[in-house]
């Protein structure tokens, strides 16, 4: 599958190194004339408010087009933040909810999901459509919504090809 | 759960890439740069170029200045500590700064050692002219490699020329057979599982980002073609004519280096850069690069 990754900020060559692990052909998005013939796409983690300032009306607006047509989605972190201000995501998140660098951790989840979290955002509010994935404690940190997968963690900083297979298998 | 791994420390390095670091003195600064698109800011009290004009011992800011920044701005917020100042390193962890940078722009504390860096929880980004250096730097714990360059000079060659040593002995290292390794090590002053890794990957086992000298989006995108991952940028922002103006321009200009016509664009009446000084033309004893080797 051809996987546009967007790359105005942030961790995207590790989702690009792992889509093309997987068997993938991975292009950075930069520009809407970079999404030709994608059938995919990820956000990628990194500070969404460089992120938000970096992406302009017509890529939006591609992007846009992109999620209509049901294409398969994985937003991590950062992306999942941008997956939710664009209404992909029925969901509501606090930025940086665990505090500064200080207190970015590894950890494990509920279902044995291996964890980067790093400044990371928390879900405060799941729309019914949701479904949960995995946990942290109480926290969900990996949920779907139709074609769309969203993390708080970084999959792609990690071993574990899972998130990006269920995401785009 | 666990906090602080090296996994969390490089992994903030990571997130920040295809950004811009900016420099900045006060809460009103940090916002400007937080609104143009500032993947993170470097609270500090004087900028390399005052440091410069002004002279005196510079030492880290004062907490409560760091404090007001890190309420002004939901970005990560770094820090700087004179080389070799551990207590320096100790009171920025303890205000939570989101990185500290060990940094030669001030003026160093120990001359022969720099800070434990595996010792603390904070990831620190250190200088480095080349491969040896940065590799050193790794080799203490820092999780983030920047260049030099010549901070507070608007001069971007000595960042060009420290990008270009790190290439240029990274391709060395991967036309080398194994066995050579160990010498090589040697004459670099670097430990050898550390230029192994390097030998193996083609790149530094940590982000390498630019710095030192850039005041232009185009100075940004040119150290981009260079292999830097992001950029930091000091005096050179908030001492041109239009600050927020060019921070825009800038951030614009590191995610998009490669199109010459978007750079045009970006590029396009932004006033004023800072005046600087022709790096070539400082004294020996002005050269902050050459601090802390």
């Amino acid at each position: 599958m051809r996987i546009g990754v967007l790359a105005l900020q942030g961790a995207f060559a590790e989702h690009v190194v792992r889509l093309r692990a997987l068997g993938h052909d991975a292009v950075e998005i930069r520009s809407a004339r970079d999404l030709a013939g994608a059938e995919g796409l990820v956000l990628p983690g990194g500070e969404s408010t460089a992120q938000a300032r970096l992406l302009s009306d017509t890529l939006a607006a591609a992007l846009d087009a992109l999620w209509r047509d049901g294409a398969p989605i994985l937003a991590t972190c950062a992306g999942a933040i941008l997956a939710a201000r664009r209404g992909w995501l029925d969901a509501d998140l606090a930025r940086n909810a665990y505090g500064p660098q200080l207190h970015s951790a590894e950890a494990i989840a509920g279902d044995g999901t291996p964890l980067v979290l790093i400044r990371a955002p928390r879900f405060t509010r799941l729309g019914a459509e949701v479904e949960v994935l995995a946990r942290l404690g109480d926290d969900p940190v990996l949920v779907r919504q139709r074609r769309l997968v969203a993390a708080t963690f970084h999959p792609e900083l990690t071993d574990d090809p899972r998130v990006h297979a269920l995401a785009f298998g | 759960m666990e906090k602080s791994t090296w996994t969390t420390k490089v992994g903030l390095a990571r997130m920040l890439r295809g950004g811009v670091i900016m420099d900045v003195v006060d809460p009103e600064q940090a916002r400007i740069a937080e609104e143009a698109g500032a993947a993170a800011v470097m609270a500090l009290e004087r900028v390399p170029a005052r440091i410069r004009a002004e002279g005196g011992v510079a030492r880290a800011s004062d907490p409560a200045m760091i404090r007001e920044i890190q309420r002004a701005v939901s970005i990560p917020v770094m820090a700087k500590c004179r080389i070799g100042h551990t207590i320096e390193a100790q009171v920025l962890e303890a205000l939570e700064v989101d990185f500290v940078d060990e940094s030669e722009v001030l003026t160093p504390a120990d001359h022969a050692h720099h800070v434990d860096k595996t010792a603390f929880r904070v990831p620190f980004v250190c200088g480095a002219t080349d491969l040896g250096e940065a590799l050193r730097r790794v080799a203490e714990g820092a999780a983030m490699i920047r260049t030099k360059g010549e901070a507070g000079t608007g001069d971007v060659s000595e960042a060009v020329r420290h990008l270009r040593a790190m290439r240029a002995q990274i391709r060395r290292l991967r036309a080398l057979e194994p066995a050579q390794l160990s010498a090589e090590a040697k004459a670099l002053g670097a430990p050898l599982e550390l230029v192994r890794a390097v030998a193996a990957d083609g790149c530094l086992p940590v982000p390498e980002f630019a710095a030192g000298g850039i005041a232009t989006p185009a100075d940004a995108a040119l150290c981009m073609s260079l292999g830097a991952e992001a950029v930091f940028v000091g005096s050179g922002i908030f001492l041109s004519s239009d600050p927020a103006r060019r921070a825009r321009a800038i951030v614009g200009a590191v995610t998009h280096w490669q199109d010459a016509a978007k750079l045009a664009e970006l590029s396009s009446g932004l006033g004023e850069p800072m005046r600087g000084t022709e790096s070539a033309r400082l004294a020996a004893t002005e050269r902050l690069a050459a601090r802390g080797a």
